[in-house]
């Protein structure tokens, strides 16, 4: 797997998946291109604007609480962002951020010392990140997991298991 | 070393041993599924697998908006019919039977040491029954369909221990609330809850139901209450599959565990717009209210009516309150219909409506105007939760909101009673 590598746009804790995208899209925003251009639109109305893919989110703990809506996975990954870091992960926003194929790691200690704007490196595969502060070790993803995010999420890689092309 | 419930039920659905942290793959008991299958149908479409790997799986229960208010759901829910009907899906329940995780449960297919996923967020209610249960997303459930199969973390074990007897009509309701207060809205994320102690040991399923249904919003995985007499006595006579009772070992692993004593406890509320933002009732009491719902797959069991049709029984819903009911499901609406708690309901000034979720996510039947403050006994708070932004949605007990809906502002149920 290649490695992640962007600049940082860093937010603080509870980032709910209402400002991530907003419910009154939940049902009449479909499109991929659509989805992205409201990524994190209530939180950080620039984000979608400026960001460039590969970029890299940066937030504290229980990122993605409220709903189960998978949109707010989604939007991301439709956006580029390259992962998603923070303190902790809301439970259905860790499974819909992987089974999109959006990489989202867990690393308390890399969050606090990772500055706004700055240029960082992940290594899924070894569980590094790399930032000015230093290099931290995160847990790897368990193999199953890591096959998901290889085939770019659940859907693709369900099809890829079922031997069916393209 | 001992090993806990969670640990147990996933690793002999895996067949092998298990300990927290590590993902299996399993094919669950049972994969519920409601008014959300038309979007889920569409992902299974483009899987691009003909058939669904075992059509018996399912259990798809219309009920976020039933009947339809408008033609976009009356679509939706066509939609789900005519792919019930292509597949073959024998557990189908349409809009005449009531909200899905109570369903779930007075069906059969909630039942002791199962893996029960739901592609909702409140499928953690089947631990009242001693099931893994689960909320998983709309892919998920749409791979679930095309290979079986679902990846699952093996969760670190939480647990609440209850104790002591609550005051007179204070409920589970009530010590939930008060748990999730103290706890916090992510106290227990990734983690499996488990719910021990004499409290609970004393309560009945359905308020059983109420704790586990409401663990997820500590962000819980599941909401497991070890079974018991009283838990067999009920999942027997109506199971749907083989069943085994899985308990936690003595000498388990808990990440943490937490004690509540309930013997003074107060009622509580939770305030907008979170539902840890928890007060006793001392504290919130005297706000105005417009709307009271009372329904919801948190509390709108036969055992909630019989304290609410008590409370109403001669007396008026204020006049400048609206207060609407709805069951947790037919069989609830039947049994309250017969004991005759609808007609002192309605006496009361109620509405009494169809069994479904009602207004509890803002799609239809009651939903608040701007500047307007509903009290429900539903689980989530969250800005907009009832359909509207500018609303204020405040969580409590059957028993409060009926004192409230006559007193016509938040009132402890002592003072009107
Ligand atoms: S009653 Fe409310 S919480 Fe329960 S399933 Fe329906 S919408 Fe969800």
């Amino acid at each position: 797997m290649e490695l992640i590598r962007g600049k940082v746009w860093k937010y603080g804790d509870d980032v709910n998946t209402d400002v991530i995208f907003p419910g009154k899209y939940t049902y009449t925003v479909t499109d991929p291109e659509e989805m992205a251009a409201h990524a994190l639109e209530d939180l950080d109305p620039d984000f979608a604007k400026n960001m460039k893919p590969g970029d890299i989110v940066v937030a504290g703990k229980n990122f993605g609480c409220g709903s189960s809506r998978e949109q707010a996975a989604f939007a991301l990954k439709y956006a580029g962002v390259g992962a998603v870091v923070a303190k902790s992960f809301a439970r259905l926003y860790f499974r819909n951020a992987i089974n999109a194929g959006l990489p989202v790691i867990q690393a308390p200690e890399a969050v606090d010392a990772i500055e706004p704007g700055e240029v960082i490196e992940i290594d899924l595969e070894k569980g590094e990140l790399r930032c000015k502060a230093g290099t931290f070790r995160f847990p790897p993803l368990p193999d199953a997991v890591l096959g998901i995010f290889q085939a770019g999420g659940l859907i693709p890689y369900t099809r890829k298991r079922l031997g069916i092309e393209g | 070393m001992g090993k806990t419930f969670a640990e147990k039920v996933l690793g002999k659905k895996a067949g092998k041993d298990v300990v927290a942290g590590e993902i299996v793959e399993i094919v669950p008991d049972f994969a519920m599924s409601h008014d959300n299958t038309a979007a889920i149908a569409k992902t299974f479409e483009k899987i691009g697998v003909a058939q669904l790997y075992d059509p018996n799986l399912h259990v798809i229960i219309l009920d976020h908006a039933a009947p339809a208010p408008n033609a976009k759901f009356a679509e939706n829910h066509k939609e789900i019919r005519e792919f019930v009907r292509k597949h073959g899906i024998p557990n189908f329940f349409d809009i005449n039977r009531g909200i899905c995780h109570q369903v779930m449960v007075e069906e059969g297919f909630a039942l002791p040491g199962l893996v029960v996923v739901g592609s909702d967020s409140h499928s953690t209610t089947y631990g009242a029954v001693g099931a893994f249960g689960t909320g998983i997303g709309r892919s998920e459930m749409a791979v679930i369909m095309a290979t079986g199969r679902i990846w699952l973390r093996v969760p670190e074990t939480m647990k609440i221990v209850v104790q002591g007897t609550p005051p007179e009509g204070v409920s589970a309701k009530d010590i939930m609330l008060k748990i999730i207060g103290d706890l916090g809205a992510d106290a227990a994320t990734y983690m499996a809850v488990e719910f021990t102690g004499e409290t609970i040991e004393r309560m009945t399923l359905a308020s059983r139901m109420v704790l586990s249904n409401m663990a997820v919003e500590m962000g819980a995985k599941i909401g497991y209450i070890p079974p018991d007499d009283t838990t067999l006595e009920y999942v027997r006579p109506r199971a749907r599959k083989e069943f085994e009772v899985i308990h936690s070992d003595p000498d388990a692993t808990y990440a943490e565990t937490h004690t509540f004593d309930v013997s003074d406890l107060e009622p509580q509320v939770a305030c907008p717009h979170t539902v840890d933002n928890v007060k006793p009732i001392s504290e919130v009491k005297g706000t105005k209210i417009h709307q009271v719902f009372f329904g919801s797959c948190t509390n709108a069991r036969l055992e909630d009516f019989e304290v609410v049709a008590k409370a109403l029984k001669g007396r008026r819903v204020h006049p400048d309150v609206r207060m609407l009911v709805f069951p947790a499901s037919q069989q609830v609406y039947l049994e309250a219909l017969k004991k005759g708690y609808l007609q002192t309901i309605l006496e009361a000034g109620a509405i009494v409506m169809n069994a479904n979720c009602g207004p509890c996510m803002g799609n239809h039947a009651g939903i608040p105007a701007s500047g307007e403050v509903s009290l429900s006994t539903s689980n989530r708070n969250f800005r907009g939760r009832q359909g509207n932004v500018e609303a204020e949605v405040y969580l409590c007990s059957p028993l409060t909101a009926a004192a409230s809906a006559i007193a016509g502002e938040i009132a402890d149920f002592r003072d009107v009673l």
